[in-house]
């Protein structure tokens, strides 16, 4: 790069790196912030002095955590989720993306699924006739609404089926020459040659499952069914919808909340994505690439 | 080619499970979509149900709040489509001008971090800041000001949604700018420098032309979310108090369909917005294409 260190350029320099400064701040600040008013003093946080750290120490919301028996369930139910909602979408996906990055000649029927895919990918029902057809197939408050609910992401296998089409050729021709059948190239060739991209697309699909609060919220009936981010969702957003509230109201509403103990919640909801998070980077980085730049 | 013959019938086995579930849970509700055109009453089912015709739809927009349900829509949709790719274009510029690529690599994990967390989480601390107990009032206050309850006033919740939305997501739609600047010739900026260019000549002059392509074709593709306002983030934000700047299609359709379970005339909403999101995604991925190449699969 070239050096010109004109008085401009060093005021630029020093400007930028001021800026750029704050605006990592102001994405670290409400992660820091919510972490203070968990371990701040009852009084302290609900009086709102907590501005940049904790004021008196306690941890008494975490030990009510430990004992909340509803919120460790809805945990667990997100874990379970996460798991088994992975799993399935990965293996649903990449087992569509195979024969779809077959060329036309070798698979016929290829560019109707391809067109069905985008359709669905494109339109959809609604909320309505989709929340009446879960309900149809008897999945309301079964953990298997939430699973199947995320499905199949359809962009996702286009993600793959890219990657897989533009794989060497030959690599398929030899591993045909030796013997090998479609299941067998797909899970012994294709599947370890693209490892980057499974993950960056099994990171997508675990966030999705973690982070989602709807399905969770209308398909479920009972508290007790609810994941994670539904759960605190509860928390929250605890305003009646539809009735008519005051501004008076709105701030009663709000003085009620046990702030410490919100936060508290909330900050072990994101845990475990900070935890993952600086292992993951890596990968979603390529992922967003391989969606985006294709040959 | 009886070979590939035999071979066919292993696709058609690996697609299985995948179209099955295309057609339970997308193809199948799509018949759902009759309901639009019914009276439909849950005890009759799909078959049953009275026939009303256009009715629904013309009785959507004879309602009091459809029309600024559809203009809060739309305000808030392009206001996040435009900022989103301009705070973004930015921020990458400015950071492909620093210097240490170690403080470079910091700022980029950190802003990359709000896109993973969920908007129930986000949500709960920008009301949390927000909020009339929050730091931001805690600000006002030092300078002399009232409280306000900011998520409360329908006067800003806007500019609230949109501004929140950017700050969540501007580090991470920044990645696409920065790997398409990672493909500049470094010659252009030692040509333009020897041509006399200062800081602000080589970013207008070698830096924006670089990404324009990129630029436009995010633009087009963004196209098909004109009526996309984002409903987990209003969702988890919005409050009675501020229905009447804040509500958009997709939470007017929700509480219309499942709370006041009027399923027909939500129905109806949403076919609405899924064959004008439709149309404009098909029109925008042909302009993709025409301009810059740009194909699907």
């Amino acid at each position: 790069m070239v050096r010109n260190r004109t008085l401009g350029s060093r005021t630029f320099e020093i400007t930028n790196v001021i800026l750029l400064g704050l605006l990592l701040l102001s994405c670290l600040y409400p992660l820091w912030y919510t972490f203070c008013v968990s371990i701040s003093n009852k009084a302290a946080a609900n009086a709102g002095l907590v501005t940049i750290y904790p004021i008196g120490f306690s941890l008494t919301p975490y030990q009510e955590i430990i004992n909340d028996k509803l919120f460790l369930n809805s945990f667990w139910i997100s874990i379970q989720r996460t798991v088994l909602g992975t799993a399935f979408s990965m293996l649903v996906t990449v087992l569509m993306a195979y024969p779809l990055a077959r060329p036309n000649r070798e698979f016929k029927m290829r560019n109707t699924f391809m067109w069905i895919l985008v359709f669905c990918m494109l339109f959809n029902g609604g909320l309505i006739p989709w929340y009446l057809t879960v309900q149809h197939y008897h999945l309301i408050n079964t953990i298997w609404a939430l699973v199947l609910g995320g499905g199949v992401p359809i962009f996702n296998v286009i993600l793959i089926m890219n990657f897989f089409r533009n794989l060497p050729k030959d690599m398929n021709e030899a591993a045909v020459v030796d013997g090998g059948g479609p299941w067998s190239i797909l899970f012994r060739v294709y599947i370890p040659c693209s490892v980057p991209v499974l993950a960056a697309v099994a990171l997508f699909i675990s966030v999705y499952h973690w982070n989602e609060f709807f399905n969770g919220l209308v398909l479920m009936n009972t508290s007790d069914k609810y994941p994670l981010q539904t759960y605190i969702q509860q928390l929250v957003v605890n305003i009646p919808v539809g009735t008519s509230l005051t501004p008076e109201q709105y701030k009663k509403l709000s003085e009620l909340s046990n702030r410490t103990l919100n936060a508290a919640k909330v900050f072990i909801a994101m845990v475990p994505m900070l935890l993952v998070y600086p292992f993951l980077q890596k990968y979603f980085v390529s992922g967003i690439m391989l969606g985006a730049v294709k040959e | 080619m009886k070979r590939l013959g035999g071979v066919q019938k292993h696709y058609y086995l690996m697609l299985l499970p995948g179209m099955v579930w295309l057609v339970m849970f997308s193809i199948v509700p799509m018949f759902g979509i009759i309901m639009a055109f019914q009276n439909y009453n849950p005890g009759q089912g799909l078959l049953r149900s009275e026939w009303v015709g256009l009715e629904n739809f013309k009785y959507m927009f004879q309602l009091n709040d459809s029309i600024p349900v559809l203009i809060n829509t739309f305000i808030i949709a392009v206001g996040k489509i435009v900022f989103n790719l301009l705070v973004p274009l930015i921020f990458a510029i400015l950071l492909n001008e620093l210097r240490s690529m170690r403080y470079k690599k910091w700022v980029q994990t950190v802003v990359y971090l709000p896109h993973f967390l969920s908007w129930v989480i986000m949500a709960t601390i920008v009301i949390g800041i927000f909020g009339y107990y929050g730091v931001a009032n805690t600000v006002v206050k030092a300078f002399g000001g009232h409280p306000q309850l900011f998520m409360a006033d329908a006067g800003i919740f806007r500019q609230i949604v949109i501004g929140t939305d950017v700050w969540k997501e501007f580090g991470y739609n920044a990645i696409i700018f920065l790997a398409a600047l990672t493909g500049v010739n470094l010659n252009l900026y030692e040509a333009a420098a020897i041509d006399g260019a200062n800081r602000w000549r080589l970013i207008w002059h070698v830096t924006l032309p670089a990404l324009s392509t990129t630029v436009v074709l995010l633009g087009v593709l963004s196209l098909g979310n004109v009526l996309n306002a984002g409903f987990d983030q209003v969702y988890n934000l919005y409050n009675p108090l501020v229905y009447s700047t804040g509500d958009i299609l997709d939470t007017w359709v929700y509480r219309l369909g499942l709370q006041n379970l009027q399923f027909s005339l939500a129905t109806a909403a949403g076919l609405f917005k899924s064959v004008i999101s439709f149309v404009l995604i098909y029109v925008s991925y042909r302009l993709a294409y025409r301009f810059a190449d740009y194909t699907v699969f």
